[in-house]
C-alpha cells in the first residue's frame, strides 16, 4: 500500500508529547510509523500545522429527529449563499442545509474541518436502524451511536430491584442488537415521565409509575458501565436543561459519579461524562435575572477527575433544537411559540425539535454564548474538557472554528460582548469579560483530539500522531511560530483544512476534497456479560406484550453496518 | 417438506405488520399459505405464484400499440439515454420500493438532474405541507397501545384501508398501561360516512362534507373554554362540548387522520387546524397526533429524500449544484399538467390509478419507462415497461412503518428466474448513465 510524508509541519500530539515543533509525520498502510522508504509521496508541511484528526464526541448527526429536523424545516435550505453565482460544486453530491445538513454535507463538512470520526449522540433503539442508514450514507467520518437508556422500562425495572447484573445483561444486549456504543442518558426518569405530560426536575423527583429517582438510575447506570468495562463511562444530559438556576441540579448529579472508580481496560479515567454542559450552568431564579453559574459548576469539575465535559457552546444563530428531553422541548415551544415536533417511542424514550434563535439582541441566548466559553476558559485539565456545539443545539458544527476563535482570542470575545444589545447587563450577568485565557493550539488539540479519543477509550488508536496509531491527520494553514495578527484567519484556517488523511488516504488536498469515499467505519462495542435467563425471559415477554415490532424484527442486521468496527469487553465479574 | 418463514413484514400499507407467517414451498420458489395477514396482505403474498398478470421481462411498445419484449440491457440503455437526453425528467413513485433502492435511485437522478416526488405529492402531501408550518407532537405506535385511552379517528377508515391498525395498535390491543384493552378506550369517530370503523366508536360525529376545519376550529375554541354557534358543519354544539370533555378527561390521547382531512376543501389547513388542537389539548393531558400514511414504503421515500437533500417530496435536483423544493411548481402534477417535463419514469406506483385524466395524458405524450413488478394502468401507457422482483417478498430491504420506525422486509422467495431487483436494476443504469455522460 501507500506511503506518505509528511514534511516539517509544525505538530501538535498530546500522545507522542510534541508541542509545535516542526517534524516529519510518516505513514504506511493506514498507519503512522516511523519511516518510510523514499518512494513515499511528500507533502510539504512547512509553516502548517499538523494536528491527529478531531473527534467529535457529542453531536445529532444521523437519526429520526435529525431527519425530522431536515424535512419539516424548508427555511434550512435557505442558507445557500455559496451554491449561488454559478460556482460549480466540489463534490459529486449536493450539499444541503444549514443547521441540520444532508448526510453528504455532513460527511464533507466534517472532514473538511480536519474531523474523522463523530459520535451520534442519541440513538433511540427502537430506530437504530434509520440510525445506521443514514451512517451509511455519510462520507467520509467514521462513525458511532450511543443508544438512550435512561427512560427505558427495563432498566427501570432493574434498578427499581438494585439488580446491576440483570441491568448490565440487558445493556450488552441491546448494546449488540443496535450495533451501539455506549451507555446514553437524557433527562433520566423525565422523559418517560413525559409520557404522562409531567417531567422530573430533580434528581430525586420520583419517575411515575416506576416509583424510582433519576437519581437511582444514573447510579445504576454507572454501576453497570463500570461492570461491563465499557470503553466510555455514562454519557448524561441531566436533568433540569435550559432552566434558570439549574445549576444544583447539575452538581448533584456529578456528586452521584464521586463514589464511583473506572473499571475498564481502554484508558479511560472518567466515569461520568456531562455532556453539553452550558445548558445545565445557570443561576438566577427566572429570566430576568438569569445569570451564569460557570463558577460554581468548574469550580467542581476541576476537583473532581471522575468527571468530563464537552461544552456546547452557543454560537448565536438560528438552528433546531432536538433532543430526546421530550419535556424540554415542549417547554421551549412554550418560550418561542415557534413549531414543535414530538415523538415518544415505546418502552425506550422520547423527543422533541423546535427551531430556535440564539439572537444576539435577546438577554438570555448572549448569557448562554458567554456560558459555555467561560466553561473551556476555567477548565483546569484540557483532557478532561471538549468543546462541542451540541451540533445542532447551541449551534452547528460548522461553527466550531467560531468557537476555537472566541476561545483562542480575547479580542474576538470583547468585540463580541460589546456588540450585544444588552451588553452591559450581559457583562454583569457573566465574568466572561474576567477571563484573559487564550486557548493554545497544544490545548485546542487536547480538547478536540485526545481528550474525546480518551473520554471514549478510544486512544490507542485515534486523537494521536504516535507511531502505531491511525494514520487521520489534518493539516491546517498556520503558522505557530507566526499567529495571524487577525483572529478571523482563525476560523478560516480551521473551517477548512489544507489537507485531510483519513486511514493514511488523501481526502482533502490543498484545501479541496479530492476523495469523496474513504474506508469509513461504524464503531460498535460487543460487550460480553454472563448470560442471564430471566433477562431473555424478560425481553421475550416485553416483544410479546408491549412492543408493536417482534423481537426478531428489532435486531438491526449486519447488512446496515457493512463495515463495522467491533470493540469486544469484558464484564468485570 | 414444507418451511415456514416467520416475522415477515407485510409489503402492503403503512401498517407495515411484522407477524405474518409464510409458507414455502420445498424449493423456496412457490408461496402456499400466509398466515395472520389482513385479505390485502395475503393478496400481495399469494398471488405471486398464481402468476396473475407477471411478466418477467421488459417490454417496450411498438408504433401499433402492441408490446415486444426486450432484453434488459436493451431496456437499461433506452433509460439510460432517456435521461441523457431530457431536458427535465419526472421521476416518480418510489412508495413501493425499498430505502436502499431509492438511495441507488437518487445517485441516477442526480446524475442526470431530474425531479424526485414520490405518492405523498397526491396522498399526504398536504400533512407534510402543513407540519412544516406548525410541528407534530406525535409517537410511536406502540405508546397508543401502551398507554392511549382516547383515540380519534377523523377522516380515515382503518377498518378497510389499514385492516390491522385497530387490533395491533389503536382500539383493540391491551397494552402496559392499558390492560382492558378496548374497553379501557373511547373512540370517536368523524366522518362524513358511517363508516366500518365508524361501528366500532363509542362516539361517531357524523359531520357535512368538507366541514372539517370549522368543526375542528370549534374544537379547539371549546377546549379553551369559549362558545361556539348552536350547530357547526352538522353537529350540534353539545356533541362537541361532550367529545372535547372526554378528549380532555383522557391520561394519553391520540388523534388519527387520512384522506378524509388530506383531501377535503382546505387540505394542509386541516392538517394544522387538527395538530394545533392536539397542542392545545396537551395543556390539559398528553396527545398526540399520527397521519395514516398509505403506500407502504412512502414514509420511506420522506425519510431517503430528506436524509440525502433535506425535503421530503417534490424535489427539483435539476439545477444540479443544489436541490429546490416548491410543491406546487415542483410537483408531480402540476409539473404534467403544465407539460413542463419531457420524460417520465413512474418507479414502485401507478401514475395512471392516481393522477387526474390531463397529467395521465401528458405522461403517455412523453418518452416514458415504467418500473413496476406488476401490470398496471401506467405500465399501458409507457413506452417501455421494467418489471422487477416484488420488494417484501422476493427481495429484502428496509421500508419505514406510519410512525416513521424503520422496518427489515424479509425475502420469502426468489424472484422469477433472471429477474432484477430495483436496485440492481438502477445501479445498472447508473453506470450506463455515466458512460453516456462522463464523469462531468
Amino acid at each position: 500500500m501507500s506511503e506518505i510524508l509528511i514534511k516539517n509541519g509544525h505538530v501538535f500530539d498530546v500522545v507522542s508529547g510534541v508541542k509545535g515543533d516542526a517534524k516529519d509525520i510518516a505513514i504506511k498502510d493506514g498507519k503512522i510509523v516511523d519511516k518510510v522508504s523514499s518512494k513515499a509521496k511528500t507533502i510539504d508541511a512547512s509553516g502548517k500545522t499538523v494536528m491527529a484528526g478531531a473527534l467529535d464526541i457529542h453531536a445529532h448527526v444521523a437519526g429520526p429527529k435529525v431527519n425530522l429536523g431536515r424535512w419539516f424545516r424548508p427555511e434550512d435550505k435557505w442558507y445557500r449563499g455559496q451554491m449561488r453565482g454559478g460556482i460549480v460544486k466540489e463534490t459529486s453530491r449536493m450539499e444541503q442545509g444549514f443547521s441540520i445538513p444532508s448526510v453528504f454535507r455532513t460527511g464533507y463538512c466534517y472532514g473538511r474541518m480536519g474531523y474523522t470520526f463523530v459520535m451520534e449522540a442519541a440513538m433511540p433503539p427502537l430506530y437504530a436502524r434509520h440510525v445506521h442508514e443514514e451512517i451509511h450514507d455519510t462520507p467520509i467520518i467514521d462513525e458511532a451511536a450511543l443508544p438512550v437508556f435512561g427512560n427505558n422500562w427495563f432498566v427501570m425495572e432493574y434498578l427499581k430491584e438494585k439488580d446491576i447484573q440483570k441491568t448490565a445483561a440487558y445493556i450488552a444486549w441491546l448494546m449488540r442488537v443496535t450495533k451501539g456504543y455506549g451507555i446514553k442518558v437524557v433527562n433520566p426518569g423525565g422523559t418517560e415521565a413525559w409520557g404522562w405530560g409531567l417531567n422530573c426536575l430533580g434528581i430525586n423527583d420520583e419517575v411515575p409509575y416506576f416509583d424510582i429517582t433519576p437519581a437511582e438510575i444514573t447510579t445504576g447506570l454507572i454501576e453497570a458501565n463500570e461492570y461491563l468495562g465499557l470503553p466510555h463511562s455514562v454519557h448524561i444530559h441531566p436533568n433540569s436543561l435550559g432552566d434558570p438556576g439549574n445549576n444544583p441540579v447539575t452538581i448533584d448529579t456529578m456528586k452521584l459519579a464521586a463514589k464511583y472508580k473506572p473499571n475498564n481496560k481502554f484508558g479511560r479515567e472518567q466515569v461520568l461524562h456531562m455532556t453539553h454542559l452550558q445548558f445545565h450552568s445557570y443561576g438566577g431564579s427566572g429570566w430576568g435575572d438569569f445569570c451564569s453559574a460557570s463558577k460554581e459548576i468548574m469550580d467542581y469539575v476541576n476537583k473532581h477527575k471522575e468527571i468530563t465535559f464537552d461544552t456546547g457552546n452557543v454560537t448565536l444563530d438560528e438552528t433546531t433544537t432536538m433532543t430526546a428531553d421530550g419535556p424540554f422541548e415542549h417547554h421551549l415551544c412554550a418560550l418561542n411559540h415557534l413549531k414543535w415536533c414530538n415523538v415518544d417511542v415505546e418502552l425506550e424514550t422520547g423527543s422533541g425539535v423546535v427551531p430556535f434563535i440564539y439572537s444576539p439582541n435577546v438577554f438570555p441566548c448572549a448569557v448562554q454564548w458567554a456560558t459555555g466559553l467561560e466553561l473551556a476558559l476555567l477548565a483546569k485539565d484540557p483532557m478532561r474538557t471538549m468543546i462541542t456545539t451540541d451540533h445542532p443545539n447551541a449551534g452547528p458544527f460548522t461553527r466550531y472554528p467560531r468557537v476555537f476563535k472566541w476561545l483562542m482570542s480575547k479580542k474576538t470575545r470583547d468585540e463580541q460582548m460589546a456588540a450585544f444589545k444588552n451588553s452591559g447587563k450581559v457583562a454583569d450577568a457573566t465574568i466572561l469579560n474576567e477571563l484573559d485565557r487564550e486557548i493554545t493550539l497544544y490545548e485546542l488539540s487536547q480538547m478536540t483530539r485526545a481528550a474525546p479519543a480518551k473520554a471514549l477509550g478510544l486512544s490507542s488508536t485515534r486523537g494521536g500522531l504516535a507511531t502505531g496509531m491511525d494514520a487521520d491527520v489534518a493539516i491546517y494553514d498556520i503558522d505557530p511560530t507566526k499567529m495571524p495578527t487577525d483572529p478571523e484567519t482563525i476560523e478560516k484556517v480551521f473551517l477548512n483544512a489544507s489537507y485531510l488523511l483519513k486511514n493514511g488516504e488523501i481526502v482533502i488536498s490543498d484545501g479541496q476534497i479530492v476523495f469523496e469515499n474513504p474506508k469509513k467505519m461504524t464503531f460498535w462495542v460487543n460487550a460480553k456479560a454472563p448470560e442471564n435467563k430471566q433477562v431473555n425471559r424478560d425481553i421475550r415477554e416485553k416483544f410479546l406484550r408491549y412492543y408493536t415490532v417482534t423481537q426478531a424484527n428489532y435486531e438491526v442486521p449486519d447488512s446496515y453496518a457493512p463495515h463495522p468496527f467491533v470493540i469486544e469487553t469484558e464484564a468485570n465479574v | 417438506m414444507t418451511k415456514v418463514v416467520t416475522d415477515v413484514v407485510c409489503p402492503f400499507c403503512g401498517t407495515l405488520c411484522d407477524d405474518l407467517a409464510i409458507t414455502v414451498s420445498d424449493d423456496g420458489k412457490q408461496i402456499i399459505d400466509c398466515q395472520n395477514a389482513c385479505a390485502i396482505g395475503a393478496e400481495k403474498f399469494l398471488h405471486t405464484s398464481a402468476g396473475h398478470g407477471r411478466i418477467t421481462r421488459p417490454r417496450k411498445r411498438q408504433p401499433d400499440g402492441s408490446y415486444k419484449e426486450i432484453t434488459y440491457d436493451e431496456a437499461i440503455e433506452y433509460t439510460a439515454q432517456m435521461l441523457a437526453k431530457a431536458k427535465k425528467t419526472l421521476w416518480y413513485g418510489w412508495a413501493s420500493t425499498s430505502c436502499e433502492a431509492m438511495a441507488v435511485g437518487h445517485k441516477v437522478a442526480e446524475k442526470a438532474g431530474t425531479m424526485v416526488d414520490n405518492c405523498a405529492t397526491v396522498c399526504h402531501g398536504s400533512s407534510l405541507l402543513a407540519i412544516q408550518d406548525v410541528g407534530v407532537p406525535s409517537c410511536t405506535l406502540g405508546e397508543v397501545k401502551n398507554r392511549a385511552d382516547r383515540v380519534v379517528f377523523w377522516g380515515c377508515n382503518p377498518a378497510h384501508a389499514h385492516p390491522r391498525h385497530m387490533s395491533r395498535y389503536s382500539i383493540f390491543p391491551r397494552g402496559f398501561f392499558t390492560t382492558k384493552g378496548h374497553k379501557g378506550r373511547k373512540i370517536i369517530v368523524v366522518d362524513c360516512r358511517y363508516t366500518d370503523t365508524a361501528k366500532c366508536a363509542d362516539e361517531f360525529i357524523q359531520i357535512d362534507q368538507s366541514y372539517d376545519y370549522e368543526v375542528l376550529d370549534a374544537f379547539r375554541t371549546v377546549a379553551r373554554g369559549h362558545d361556539i354557534p348552536d350547530v357547526v358543519g352538522g353537529v350540534p354544539k353539545e356533541k362537541i362540548i361532550k367529545a372535547v370533555e372526554t378528549l380532555k378527561e383522557g391520561r394519553f390521547g391520540v388523534i388519527f387522520f387520512g384522506m378524509g382531512l388530506t383531501h377535503t376543501l382546505g387540505r394542509n389547513h386541516n392538517i394544522d387546524i387538527a395538530i394545533n388542537l392536539t397542542r392545545d389539548l396537551n395543556d390539559f393531558t398528553k396527545f398526540s397526533i399520527v397521519a395514516m400514511r398509505g403506500h407502504w414504503n412512502v414514509t420511506g421515500s420522506g425519510q431517503v429524500l430528506s436524509w440525502q437533500y433535506g425535503f421530503p417530496y417534490c424535489v427539483d435536483l435539476t439545477r444540479r449544484t443544489h436541490a429546490r423544493y416548491q410543491p406546487g411548481d415542483t410537483s408531480s402534477v402540476d409539473l404534467l399538467r403544465r407539460k413542463e417535463v419531457d420524460a417520465c419514469i413512474c418507479i414502485a406506483s401507478d401514475i395512471g390509478a392516481h393522477f387526474p385524466i390531463e397529467a395521465t395524458r401528458h405522461m403517455a405524450q412523453i418518452p416514458s419507462v415504467c418500473i413496476d413488478p406488476h401490470i398496471n394502468l401506467t405500465t399501458e401507457i409507457s413506452d417501455v415497461h421494467i418489471p422487477v422482483a416484488l420488494v417484501g417478498v422476493e427481495v429484502a430491504g428496509c421500508a419505514y412503518r406510519m410512525d416513521n420506525v424503520p422496518m427489515a422486509c424479509r425475502k420469502v422467495v426468489d424472484p422469477p428466474e433472471g429477474m432484477l431487483t430495483d436496485e440492481e436494476l438502477l445501479e445498472k443504469v447508473y453506470v450506463r448513465l455515466c458512460e453516456i455522460m462522463g464523469d462531468s
